[in-house]
């Protein structure tokens, strides 16, 4: 009698055990380190609240971890002529609160994109090229453009779709009071506390692949060291931008599991080609400290010294730990409008030093690079590196770096003569090139985080005739062309292309990504 | 009294509308809100869009205008982050700084008292020697440095406390407290120490100095030869005579702890007022920052009020009616 209570009890225990277990494996802990602003999807166009969205909602085409368009709520899309596009919707998806969902959501989320107001930046860009919006069934949309417009399923991928019930009168509040935040994702909402925490539940009725955990708590921890520690003590499962300064530590702690993976961010120097090549600079003088009466960096084969200057593996190594790679272009290998054969940019400073006396420099000039202090990884240490890297070919340097709160307004009135920002590309080489190697251009949208001014005809003809390519291989060609011309022609001097790295605690996967998003949806639990 | 009091809430209006301007000024001069805002794929069109949405196209006066005609009616303006009444944002998080700096200071009195009633009353003690040293770290060692020690110790290596962030909370009046539960206090305990270090201190410090100068007060010496008990001694004269300053002290801190606690807040995560309001400067928030400056301003001035009248409950020689002439 008594050996068999002893045995039920051991029974109860096992039970008990394995329930525990599996409530634990249900539930997981994320920090991340931007806060999400908004669960309005299309309120502000911002990284973070776009994770958010991309675990509440599904776009028409979806990426996966390679940054690779996949089908979403659209299973496919081709185009009909060259100014309309036809995409056929999933069919039997539902949103959260059991609605169907039809093209009647999809064109009320265009219709909405433009429309929210207040916005401090808005999707409008990609409702923009839209003339008309015609649903031919519930289940097959078209998109009607002015002119021919290959990006048009890339710009889908920015588009989260609503539930147009839910949403057709529902402010901006009414998201981030969890109320109107439908959509047909993986996981639901249960509570948000603006720029603390949210908590989601698995919805499975969801049409695609089951994410592994039933609830995700999701909390922000924007102070690096308090969110390293937070995961070291184990009250999180999941952290991401990972500061460079604890990766060596982290290596080796049996604690913990890395995820890594290059992403489509480049940091790179813009240089001033506004003033003309008899103006003075800003931040350039001679020697003595007069005005230089020429712009040097107007010269390409300055602009070539001074990217050959540069020890991009010192600072990839040294300052970085690693978790970068030298640039020699926007787009990693491997990504739409990447320049296969570009060669790397040689650490020559001898040659820079021939370079700068070939174009009317032999004794250098002097300098000063501007940069954030506050806004890339390790971004005002990696300026002072420039400095003296610089200052050893001749080319005198005072570095100043200042919050990016101050920097960027000056940076985008063309004050500085040479600074460091970053760009993180969509995987589309049309993309760096429209914003920041094409001419600065209101009407056509050109160039508008082109903050030195580059300009070049070569490019902008390429670019042009791209962005009428329905082709995608030709286009691909033409991008790659314009691509080259414009890195062969240093209008920026490109640096390292950031790695994006998570860690998690050991018995989590997690599946790093091209892009910088953190998603619920790719924590896994660790095979054994 | 009346009068005092109306003199000193004409005061308050006059700080604020100053406070109003130097930041609005303060904010344009640092930098265009729309340029770190903005998505960096935006082109000039949406940016010229984004500058008229959030009203930034007018000019600076026209601005401000605006805003004073809607702040006299109570809308002190919408975050261009959250979209959502700048006051209704601070409010939302003022219950969990409250309860920190509520907490912070409930620490420093408990601890900071009785330590420097100690350190006064036995200045020659080893403990005492001990309790002045370590008040020296607690003024010197800055505050960030101190939580992340906090974090590494207890939750790292030990595993005591949660390390971040605010945990379960029970609701009273409406709002979120985290005072109500065993988690929400397990939460609370670290951030709470860390902030009430420096303030142990100076109570300590402050404590152990007005002892030391009542105790060689006449009225005391008195008191003693007359025979009464050092407890009676030490409870009744002395401690009501060193109230003045610590209750003036902790009162200031107090305030300059809700609303410059934004270290604290960071490095533990903790979601309150100091939070956002750095997060809102990183982003010029304009409408956050002004709103928030102006209920500080009115915070500082209500607890200088409060501080004036608990004097003249202590110390009935301090007269208010006279004090402002």
């Amino acid at each position: 009698m008594k050996k068999q209570f002893g045995r039920q009890l051991a029974a109860a225990a096992v039970v008990v055990a394995a329930g525990m277990g599996q409530a634990a494996a249900q539930t997981a802990t994320i920090a991340v380190g931007a806060p999400v602003t908004s669960l309005d999807p299309h309120y502000h166009q911002l990284s973070p609240n776009n994770a958010v969205a991309d675990t509440i909602f599904d776009r028409l085409v979806n990426t996966d971890v390679q940054s690779r368009a996949i089908p979403g709520l659209a299973t496919e899309w081709r185009v009909i002529e060259p100014t309309v596009w036809e995409f056929r919707l999933r069919p039997n998806v539902r949103f959260q609160n059991g609605n169907a969902f039809t093209a009647d959501d999809v064109a009320f989320t265009l219709a909405r994109l433009p429309n929210v107001p207040n916005s401090p930046s808005s999707f409008a860009v990609y409702s923009r090229p839209l003339t008309r919006v015609e649903i031919i069934d519930p289940l097959t949309i078209r998109f009607h453009t002015a002119a021919p417009y290959p990006l048009l399923p890339l710009d889908m991928t920015n588009v989260r779709i609503v539930d147009k019930e839910t949403a057709e009168n529902a402010t901006t509040a009414d998201f981030n009071e969890v109320r109107a935040a439908v959509g047909t994702g993986p996981y639901r909402v249960v509570s948000h506390r603006n720029g603390d925490r949210i908590e989601f539940e698995r919805f499975d009725g969801h049409w695609g692949e089951r994410p592994a955990f039933q609830r995700i708590n999701y909390r922000m921890i924007t102070n690096d060291a308090a969110r390293t520690a937070a995961l070291l003590a184990g009250d999180v499962d999941l952290i991401d931008q990972v500061p460079t300064s604890d990766l060596t530590n982290l290596r080796r702690d049996q604690r913990v599991r890395l995820a890594e993976q290059v992403g489509l961010r480049l940091i790179f120097l813009g240089l001033d080609h506004q003033r003309a090549e008899n103006e003075n600079s800003p931040f350039v003088t001679d020697n003595d400290g007069r005005p230089l009466g020429r712009n040097p960096l107007r010269d390409v084969r300055v602009r070539q010294a001074l990217s050959m200057a540069i020890d991009r593996r010192a600072i990839v190594d040294r300052i970085m730990e690693g978790a970068a790679v030298p640039a020699n272009q926007f787009l990693p290998q491997g990504v739409f409008g990447n320049v296969p054969d570009l060669p790397a940019i040689p650490f020559d400073p001898d040659g820079a030093r021939r370079l700068l006396a070939e174009a009317g420099y032999p004794q250098g000039f002097r300098i000063q690079l501007n940069g954030p202090n506050d806004r890339y990884i390790n971004d005002a240490r990696i300026i002072q590196a420039i400095g003296q890297m610089w200052t050893r070919i001749g080319v005198r340097t005072a570095v100043e770096a200042q919050p990016w709160t101050t920097f960027i307004g000056r940076a985008g009135r063309v004050e500085y003569s040479a600074f460091l920002i970053g760009w993180g590309s969509n995987p589309d080489g049309s993309h760096p090139l429209r914003n920041i190697m094409a001419t600065f251009n209101r009407d056509r949208g050109w160039g508008a985080s082109n903050r030195g001014r580059y300009s070049n005809p070569q490019v902008d003809g390429l670019l042009e005739q791209s962005l009428a390519e329905m082709d995608e291989p030709k286009r691909e060609r033409l991008i790659i062309e314009s691509m080259r011309i414009a890195m062969q022609d240093v209008g920026v001097v490109p640096l390292h292309i950031q790695t994006n790295v998570w860690a998690t605690r050991r018995g989590f996967d997690y599946a790093a990504s091209v892009d910088e998003s953190t998603l619920p949806q790719r924590l896994r639990p660790a095979a054994r | 009294m009346t009068v005092y009091l109306v003199r000193r809430l004409i005061q308050a209006l006059f700080v604020v509308l100053a406070m109003s301007v130097i930041v609005f000024v303060g904010v344009f001069a640092i930098g265009d809100p729309v340029e770190i805002l903005i998505s960096p794929d935006a082109d000039q069109i949406e940016r010229e869009r984004a500058v008229q949405a959030l009203g930034l196209d007018l000019p600076l006066w026209q601005q401000y205008l605006v805003f004073l005609g809607n702040a006299l009616q109570g809308d002190l303006g919408r975050s261009f982050v959250f979209n959502e009444p700048a006051l209704k944002l601070i409010l939302q998080r003022m219950p969990a700084t409250l309860e920190l700096a509520f907490g912070a200071m409930f620490l420093s009195i408990l601890i900071g008292l009785p330590l420097g009633l100690y350190a006064g009353l036995r200045p020659n003690a080893p403990a005492s020697k001990a309790i002045m040293a370590g008040s020296i770290l607690g003024f010197s060692l800055p505050t960030f440095w101190v939580g992340l020690m906090l974090i590494m110790v207890f939750a790292v290596q030990l595993g005591w406390l949660p390390s971040t962030g605010r945990g379960d909370t029970g609701t009273l009046f409406g709002l979120h407290w985290s005072f109500l539960t065993v988690d929400g206090l397990a939460h609370m305990a670290m951030p709470a120490l860390n902030l009430a270090l420096f303030k142990i201190s100076l109570v300590i410090r402050l404590t152990r100095a007005g002892v030391r100068e009542t105790m060689l007060m006449d009225y005391v010496k008195f008191a003693r030869a007359k025979g009464l008990s050092p407890a009676r001694v030490t409870f009744v004269h002395v401690f009501k005579n060193i109230l003045i300053p610590v209750v003036t002290v902790v009162g200031l801190e107090l305030g300059s702890t809700i609303a410059f606690s934004v270290v604290t807040e960071s490095v533990f995560a903790w979601p309150g007022m100091g939070k956002l309001i750095i997060d809102s400067i990183n982003v010029l928030d304009r409408p956050v920052i002004v709103a928030y400056l102006m209920i500080i301003v009115l915070m500082f001035i209500t607890i200088n009020l409060i501080v004036d009248l608990t004097y003249s409950m202590l110390d009935p020689r301090v007269r208010l009616e006279t004090k402002g002439t």
